[in-house]
């Protein structure tokens, strides 16, 4: 059938079975929305701004394992979404984003809404399209996607001058999919999962350290299995909070540089690591001679070659899929005569219990003022601990990734590698797409909410019942914590002067707001939120202590075992 | 150290900015870079010279290895292999120097490929090092112009680099 390339876009993503496309429409790409207009196989969510777009794009895929979409015009609608492809790129999340681009003629001529999309883009996708002839349009979007959820997943951009979305051709969907240059490694090495099998079997004090490319491959249930089999400890990235149950036993918190003290001490102190998915970035190692002055062997499981030995260097390196690699490690166990030491492992765990028994995460309770941290504990209670957990950047992002305990994947959605302030509530937008019966929350402050505030309008047209906790400190909390550590107290800019009135802005868009101060009145309001509010949106602006502060915590350029913890204050 | 790193590539448009935005992105050093199709059309091959210590070379052959359209990397200075570089030079030839420009340009074994009454073009192949030795030799104040293409590579005996 001959289609228009707007009807070969629509089309394509049909064919792709997309549920949902995240956007705002403009110019370049009018053909494209005009093809839209007359289908209904997809549903089309219009943002408010194009950084909000692939932000929820990239939370339906973190919450749902299915590649996120988003459609933005040419010019400013891509460099407002930049900031929305590099913090999917950087947390390897699946995404096909298609952007307008001025007609093929008027390319490079400096015309109204141009820019260099694939050169602006280019250092953070993981590939991009400037499709220049209406025959190759089907073919690239199929490459998009392909390449988006292959492999070491990432946003693929696909950029559609105008003209294109015009011209006419035979429209065919092509089946699948090959390309010379890129076949990603799915299956492990055998004989290095056996080296790896041996090692792990002969360890006196194991730890498993467990990032995002367990949650990204789907491997929670394979990674809880063959953990509960081996009986030793395990921590989570901030990436990888979910991949274990944060409720059991052998879970010993989140690690890094505000991780907890059994989690970073079991981590310096190991003399065997399997590290899956996780890529030993500055955050989680710290200081990377520190971590090297203690003898251990390392395994790292990974389907990206250039995340194994980057910043540590490995024994055994395994590339491969998380899930494919621990299926043969899990067989490789069971047939294996040889068992765990299971002396040295007690030894171990005593040692582990005595460092959780400083119970690092014990805070100063207060009658007066709300403890931030109190507000996740009650949001963790009220919740049952099942909901869909959106967060912004700093010091409350810390908190619910500490405070909130994630036993399923895929419901903690936080910006882990660019840090990307603003992207809760877009995220939780997405979240809600994917999972319309879930409970979603949006955990976030006071400055980063108001970086994406405008998506309250987007979640009044599609009657979004998100429930936002904002952690009202009246500080950049994060920035007045190091102000105060490193900085000689002095707060430079991090106090947030002229803040809104947030029942009022709630209500402005249409939802419900409340003010809570008392510390009496958390777990009231939020019963009252997630109950008798259940079905609208709910901005509950907590009035929290100034001068709370994120512990246990790393300093700059410090090992993992040299924690700042509350009790040291 | 010096490595000489050698690249199959998909022949499309961006594909080089691909590379270059790579070693700029990442803080690599690029020496030289140079670039053209190969005898089949659809691949280009480049040669990178870049020096670093072997974590950082290991890190940019993965990290080539890693765009989409590189084929195959290899590092041809790990093994046996020959490398070449061409570069022209347009020199001052008058008086007694046009005679010795001459002598030294058949020392190299350069040709002369363009003659003017005051000028010569001298067309050298070699390795870095011959190349540089030829530049000393002339010296500065008689060297009107130089351009030379960078380093390509090729391994010795079977080490075949092809799809």
């Amino acid at each position: 059938m001959v289609l228009t390339g707007a009807e070969i876009v629509i089309r394509c993503l049909q064919e792709e079975k997309v549920e949902f496309v995240f956007g705002y429409p403009g110019g370049s790409v009018l053909y494209i929305y005009d093809a839209m207009f007359k289908q209904d196989q997809f549903k089309h969510i219009l943002v408010r701004h194009e950084q909000a777009a692939v932000h929820a794009a990239d939370a339906y895929s973190r919450s749902s394992q299915r590649v996120g979409v988003a459609m933005v015009t040419s010019g400013p609608g891509v460099t407002n979404a930049v900031t929305g492809i590099a913090t999917a790129y950087m947390d390897s999340i699946p995404l096909v984003v298609i952007t307008g681009q001025v007609p093929t003629a008027y390319i490079g001529q400096d015309a109204f809404q141009e820019c260099d999309t694939v050169g602006i883009t280019r250092p953070c996708v993981k590939h991009n399209f400037l499709v220049k002839d209406v025959k190759d349009l089907a073919i690239t979007i199929k490459k998009a996607f392909f390449l988006a959820k292959s492999g070491r997943p990432g946003p693929v951009l696909v950029d559609i001058p105008k003209d294109i979305s015009n011209h006419k051709y035979e429209f065919e969907y092509p089946k699948s999919v090959s390309m010379r240059s890129y076949n990603p490694v799915i299956k492990g090495h055998t004989g290095q999962i056996k080296k790896a099998l041996q090692l792990l079997l002969d360890a006196k004090r194991p730890m498993v350290y467990t990032g995002g490319g367990v949650i990204l491959s789907d491997a929670a249930g394979k990674l809880t299995k063959l953990v509960k089999a081996l009986g030793f400890p395990i921590t989570n990235t901030l990436m990888g909070l979910g991949g274990y149950p944060a409720t059991d036993k052998q879970f010993v918190g989140m690690l890094g540089l505000h991780g907890t003290y059994e989690a970073n001490m079991a981590m310096q102190n190991c003399d065997v690591l399997l590290a899956i998915g996780a890529r030993f970035d500055d955050r989680v190692i710290g200081n990377t001679a520190h971590f090297n002055e203690v003898q251990r062997k390392i395994i790292h499981i990974d389907i990206d070659p250039s995340s194994i030995s980057k910043r540590v260097k490995v024994d055994v390196p395994i590339v491969g899929n998380v899930a494919d690699v621990l299926d043969d490690l899990q067989k490789q166990l069971d047939a294996a005569e040889a068992k765990s030491d299971a002396k040295a492992l007690a030894a171990w765990w005593t040692q582990i219990e005595a460092w959780r028994a400083r119970n690092c995460l014990k805070y100063k309770p207060n009658s007066k003022v709300i403890m931030p941290q109190l507000v996740i504990e009650k949001l963790y209670q009220v919740t049952g601990g099942d909901a869909i957990i959106t967060s912004d950047v700093g010091q409350h992002q810390m908190w619910a990734a500490q405070y909130y305990k994630f036993d399923k994947p895929r419901r903690w959605i936080n910006s882990g590698g660019l840090g990307t302030m603003g992207f809760g509530l877009p995220a939780a937008m997405g979240a809600h797409f994917a999972n319309p019966k879930a409970t979603v929350a949006c955990v976030t402050g006071e400055a980063s909410i108001q970086m994406c505030i405008q998506e309250l309008s987007t979640c009044k047209q599609y009657r979004l019942p998100i429930k936002i906790i904002n952690l009202n400190n009246r500080y950049l909390g994060m920035v007045r914590q190091w102000q105060e550590m490193f900085h000689g107290n002095r707060y430079a800019e991090s106090y947030v002067d002229a803040l809104p009135d947030f029942v009022k802005l709630a209500e402005a868009y249409g939802h419900v707001g409340m003010h809570i101060t008392k510390p009496q009145d958390v777990e009231s309001a939020m019963q009252q939120a997630f109950t008798t509010h259940k079905n609208e949106l709910v901005f509950m602006d907590f009035i929290t202590d100034q001068t709370a502060n994120v512990f246990p915590m790393i300093a700059a350029g410090k090992g993992l075992s040299e924690m700042i913890l509350a009790e040291d204050l | 150290m010096r490595h000489i790193i050698s690249i199959l590539l998909e022949n499309e448009a961006g594909a080089l900015s691909r590379v270059s935005g790579l070693f700029s992105a990442r803080a690599y050093n690029i020496e030289s870079l140079t670039v053209a199709p190969t005898e089949d059309s659809s691949l280009s091959r480049m040669t990178i010279v870049s020096v670093g210590s072997d974590d950082v070379i290991e890190q940019i052959t993965k990290q080539l290895n890693k765009l989409i359209e590189v084929v195959k990397v290899v590092d041809l200075s790990e093994a046996a292999h020959v490398e070449r570089e061409l570069m022209l030079v347009k020199v001052r030839a008058t008086g007694k120097e046009r005679e010795e420009m001459k002598r030294i340009a058949d020392i190299f074994r350069g040709r002369i490929i363009d003659v003017t009454e005051s000028t010569y073009v001298i067309e050298l192949t070699g390795n870095n090092s011959k190349l540089d030795a030829f530049l000393e030799t002339i010296g500065k104040a008689l060297i009107l112009e130089t351009v030379r293409t960078g380093v390509c590579g090729i391994g010795r005996g079977d080490r075949i680099l092809k799809v």
